[in-house]
């Protein structure tokens, strides 16, 4: 009995130990490219990439540049646009996210279903299709080339009452009686969802907050179709990508290390101070069944 | 093929009888969930809609019928009956809607209404002017403008009779009112109830405009333009197009040649791809994932916290700054292939990215470092769910670990989490980010094929280029409708399955 138990045990140490090894193997993986990244925006030498590992200059040059040398790609100027759009977007957005919500959560109205079957089928049409349709009626509204900004903010809360699924989820767990009891007391339907509902949705509002804030700082496809070309408009991620270019890689990969860099830095920040409200949103909405 | 067959029958096979016993089955229930949608689902969207229309009309008729004489001038007039009894606000709002469409049309829309059937007939260019013998320059029709502003003023329209319908309606409850001796809403209350009747209409509004506008009418702009000859040898402003029925369809879906080059071939290619792709991406990091999150949930294994936030960077930094790293870090004097070489592993680079198979694996090789920690996340709290007497009576029953979780873990996790299953598989069907960014859609196919897809163009990628590099609009449009139809495919039969969808009310 007593050689059994034993035996257990060491079955049990070695599957831990099998688990660590696993475990520190994935790690290193995940590890590996951001290591990389910073290691390459310390390197002084140029070139995309070079036969060995650990540079053998160290410098803050590639930072530097960025602010300095912006006659070609003005890093500067993509990050205030992409700042500025993610800050605008974020709130209005987010505004809009709480009010379908709630509104397909709390109110019964006739409309209600088929609204939300149609949102439901406008989700498969594949989005920038549309694209040149939405250009022209920028046009039409005078908001391309110099007001590109305000389309293209435009364009991403356009559609945005229809990401309302895990938000409305979130507000459907919320018991009715608490709005029941509101209405009683002769609170209306606007009063119930500022004083009831908006106070217990903290969670679900941070989480919103987080993902608008995100999304913009990786998108790719509106941005290098409104910006048409035209260096002044582009987002961080389509000027980044201009980098890469075959053209202009080996003078410019170490500055995009840089660049990447102190992007990642401030986003990788907040996210992880709200993880927990990022977590409790994924699980929140994949969890329904 | 796959008669239903009795239990015993079934726990006779052997497991490979059993699984493709199943997966017959699965087969065998996709026409009968299609016929269903078709016999019943769609029939009684009509009978509703056929329904409602009656509704109105009736309204309509009594309307027209019991009307007095302010009700009546309403039909002609917007809002009269309501001026008269007092109801300013809502009258006012009419009768200015009225003014601004009638506006609209006359100096705006019919212009380019009464092109719509052609699309425009006069081309701009040089033209001599013969007073004065010089070339001037004559702009012609814009089919797109007149297609897209046609498309507008038959919104308008629309809009307009529904006005006029509210117009009518609400001037004979107003006289029912009247003549009851009810009281009628004022202006003031007419505003609170926006606050509270009618709050949906305050909540909703803005973003159902943005809706219209952006999403609603530029995919009723495509599904029009599908039918176009819109490409780069037709494009306005200095060339027109027009409409050529469903010619672009059998361009993409025939196995036609143009030049050598067989777009129904390369659409199908990309369409495989793209399937595979979404299939293998979907759930290679789902199952990886579980098994993850199932190795730092193990009760002794401890810095839980550590592997979990390692995992979660990914998350945290921007995807497009990892997948443009990625790809430089696999081309082939990226610094993977340069260690190698200076290990003395390899002697020539091997071509992550610039051939076309291994360029495949390795795009769902990258994914699943993108994608894993997703899936670690949302089955982490999952996984502690699972009763631990499950686990505890099977390993009694002599069940290893990797039986324990094809049999406990990954089915009760895929009964929990199915819809966020769906919505991954068709957000990979559409994803763009990994593919362009990585390879680009590269390398290019061999001749015979579009010139505009390579060999890893999900159809999104595909469809991108065609035009943003080909202007190739009618063609694009067909692919994505046929997109449409895919993912409206998937999630059809899908949600026709789960309970999620339908059992919304028990939830609260």
């Amino acid at each position: 009995m007593a050689k059994k138990f034993r035996s257990k045990k060491r079955a049990e140490r070695t599957a831990n130990a099998v688990i660590y090894i696993i475990l520190t193997v994935i790690s290193i993986v995940w590890l590996f490219p951001f290591f990389y990244l910073v290691l390459q925006s310390l390197r002084g030498e140029a070139g995309a990439s070079t036969l060995y590992f650990w540079p053998k200059q160290w410098t803050f040059d590639n930072y530097i540049k960025l602010f300095t040398d912006t006659a070609t790609f003005n890093f500067p100027r993509w990050y205030g646009i992409t700042l500025i759009i993610s800050v605008v977007v974020t709130v209005i957005q987010t505004t809009i996210v709480l009010v379908t919500s709630y509104a397909l959560s709390r109110l019964r109205f006739r409309l209600r279903k088929p609204l939300m079957n149609l949102m439901l089928i406008l989700g498969m049409f594949p989005g920038f299709m549309s694209m040149t349709a939405v250009y022209f009626i920028l046009k039409l509204i005078g908001l391309t080339q110099n007001l590109g900004l305000i389309g293209l903010i435009l364009v991403y809360v356009a559609s945005s009452c229809m990401g309302y699924y895990i938000c409305k989820g979130f507000f459907d767990t919320i018991p009715k009686s608490l709005d029941e009891a509101a209405r009683i007391d002769g609170a209306s339907r606007q009063t119930v969802f500022f004083k009831v509902i908006l106070p217990l949705a903290k969670p679900i509002i941070i989480y919103t907050v987080l993902t608008s804030f995100m999304a913009p700082w990786g998108e790719y496809m509106f941005a290098s179709l409104i910006a048409n070309g035209d260096y002044d408009y582009f987002n961080v991620a389509v000027g980044l990508r201009q980098m890469l270019q075959r053209e202009t890689v080996q003078q410019y990969f170490t500055r995009f290390c840089a660049a990447s860099v102190l992007i990642s830095i401030p986003i990788t920040v907040l996210f992880f101070w709200l993880q927990k409200y990022y977590v409790q949103g994924v699980t929140g909405g994949s969890v329904k069944g | 093929m796959a008669q239903p067959v009795s239990e015993l029958d079934y726990l006779k096979m052997t497991a490979w009888q059993k699984f493709c016993y199943k997966f017959a089955l699965f087969f065998k229930t996709i026409p009968i969930v299609f016929l269903n949608f078709f016999k019943i689902k769609i029939p009684s969207a009509f009978k509703k809609a056929g329904l409602g229309f009656k509704n109105i009309g009736l309204n309509i008729y009594y309307a027209a019928k019991n009307g007095d004489a302010k009700t009546r001038t309403s039909f002609v007039i917007f809002g009269f009956s309501q001026l008269a009894r007092k109801q300013w606000l809502r009258g006012l709002l009419l009768l200015a809607f009225e003014v601004l469409f009638i506006l609209y049309l006359s100096l705006f829309g019919w212009r380019y209404l009464a092109l719509f059937n052609t699309l425009g007939t006069k081309t701009s260019g040089w033209v001599v002017n013969p007073d004065t013998g010089i070339k001037e320059l004559v702009t012609g029709d814009n089919s797109l403008l007149i297609l897209l502003y046609g498309l507008l003023t038959i919104v308008f329209m629309l809009a307009f009779l529904y006005a006029w319908y509210q117009s009518i309606k609400s001037a004979y409850s107003a006289q029912q009112i009247v003549e009851a001796r009810h009281h009628l809403p004022t202006a003031k209350e007419d505003l609170r109830s926006f606050t509270n009747e009618q709050y949906h209409k305050t909540l909703l509004g803005v973003p159902l405009l943005g809706l219209t506008v952006f999403t609603i009418l530029p995919i009723i702009f495509m599904i029009f333009v599908a039918f176009t000859n819109y490409d780069k040898a037709h494009t306005p402003p200095s060339n027109l197009f027009t409409w050529i029925g469903f010619e672009n369809f059998v361009t993409v879906l025939g196995g036609g040649l143009s030049n050598g080059v067989s777009f129904g071939l390369t659409f199908g290619r990309i369409l495989l791809w793209t399937v595979v792709w979404a299939f293998f991406a979907t759930f290679s990091n789902y199952i990886l994932g579980i098994i993850v999150a199932i190795m730092i949930n193990k009760k002794s294994i401890r810095l839980k916290k550590l592997w979990r936030t390692v995992l979660v960077l990914t998350i945290a930094v921007p995807q497009f700054v990892s997948l443009l790293l990625m790809s430089q870090m696999l081309a082939d004097s990226g610094v993977i292939n340069n260690l190698l070489k200076s290990w003395g592993l390899i002697d020539n680079a091997i071509p992550f990215l610039t051939d076309g198979k291994l360029a495949k694996v390795t795009i769902i090789v990258v994914n699943i470092w993108v994608g894993i920690p997703y899936t670690m996340l949302i089955s982490t709290g999952i996984l502690m769910n699972i009763p631990e007497d499950l686990y505890e009576s099977a390993k009694m029953d002599g069940a290893g670990p990797v039986k324990a979780f094809f049999k406990i873990t990954l089915p009760y996790m895929l009964h929990v989490t199915a819809p966020y299953l769906i919505t991954q598989f068709i957000g990979n069907l559409n994803n763009f980010n990994v593919i362009f960014l990585l390879t680009g859609g590269n390398p290019a196919l061999p001749f015979g094929y579009d010139t505009s897809a390579g060999d890893t163009d999900l159809l999104i990628t595909w469809l991108y280029k065609l035009i943003s590099r080909d202007n190739a609009y009618g063609v694009a449009s067909v692919i994505s409708i046929l997109m449409f139809v895919l993912t409206a495919v998937v999630s059809l039969f899908v949600y026709n399955r789960s309970s999620a969808v339908k059992n919304e009310e028990d939830f609260m």
